[in-house]
């Protein structure tokens, strides 16, 4: 069961808001102060990545934040694009990241995962149960 | 917090000293910005993130634009930051790897000449 929910729209603006929320039902749950650095940045990044897919597809629809602290610190950002496009964990080495041939999207595309990989040990991407899209699915430990 | 830019020239160098944070909001600022500098002639840019207390992949994104941009132009591109969080942010990405990265100004602006 959710404890805090959060839809947004899928714009840029509201990622800081998103991120905001995310640290704060974070240190209420009990998650260590020294994670919460690495919580709002993998909250970001997951939401960063759903308004881009939302943007790039056209999809109007809401980005949604789900949020739950029963038993450990678990946060579902959820999109609404196809899913041929949202799933595959791309991770860069440091030859591809300065080829002059990656675009600018495709790099932060690949940076982003990279920070998803590097920051949650505990992080699945998988299509949503129903309808269209995918969810990334993080979990940090708790104090109790 | 909101992002600040501001620029100074040290020697041949620009110094752009961002502050706040770098977001997917945020970074289109940050890459105006720097696009301006490199039209503007800079050839030598520092920027020092000193100031800077969130920083993404879009953020990222748009450094590694600048630094690819000025090596085209057979300019250097260099990152002042000491944070530990953030220089963990650069060794998860192997960016640390394709960014010159010092812990000072002193120590990127002396480093080009």
């Amino acid at each position: 069961m959710a404890t805090v929910r959060l839809s947004f729209s899928p714009a840029p603006v509201h990622v800081r808001t998103a991120r905001l929320v995310g640290v704060a039902v974070a240190r209420r749950a009990g998650v260590r102060e020294d994670l919460l650095d690495e919580v709002r940045l993998a909250i970001g990044e997951a939401c960063t990545r759903a308004v881009a897919l939302h943007r790039q597809y056209g999809v109007a629809e809401p980005v949604l934040v789900e949020m739950s602290d029963s038993g450990a610190y678990s946060v579902r950002v959820v999109d609404r694009a196809p899913i041929e496009a949202s799933i595959g964990l791309a991770a860069l080495d440091a030859d591809q990241l300065a080829n002059e041939s990656l675009n600018e999207d495709d790099l932060t595309t690949g940076v982003g995962f990279a920070l998803l990989a590097g920051f949650v040990e505990d992080l699945q991407v998988r299509p949503v149960d129903e309808g269209v899209g995918t969810e990334v699915r993080m979990v940090w430990p708790v104090n109790h | 917090m909101e992002l600040s830019l501001a620029t100074r020239t040290v020697g041949e160098h620009t110094v752009l000293e961002v502050g706040g944070e770098v977001d997917v909001y945020t970074a289109p600022r940050l890459r105006e910005r720097l696009l301006e500098l490199i039209d503007a002639g800079a050839r030598h840019v520092v920027v020092d993130l000193g100031r800077v207390d969130f920083l993404d992949s879009t953020g990222l994104g748009v450094l590694v634009g600048a630094l690819k941009r000025l090596r085209t132009a057979d300019g250097t591109f260099a990152l002042v930051c000491d944070k530990e969080p953030l220089l963990k942010i650069f060794r998860i990405t192997a960016l640390d790897q394709v960014f010159p990265l010092y812990p000072t100004v002193e120590a990127a602006t002396g480093a080009n000449q």
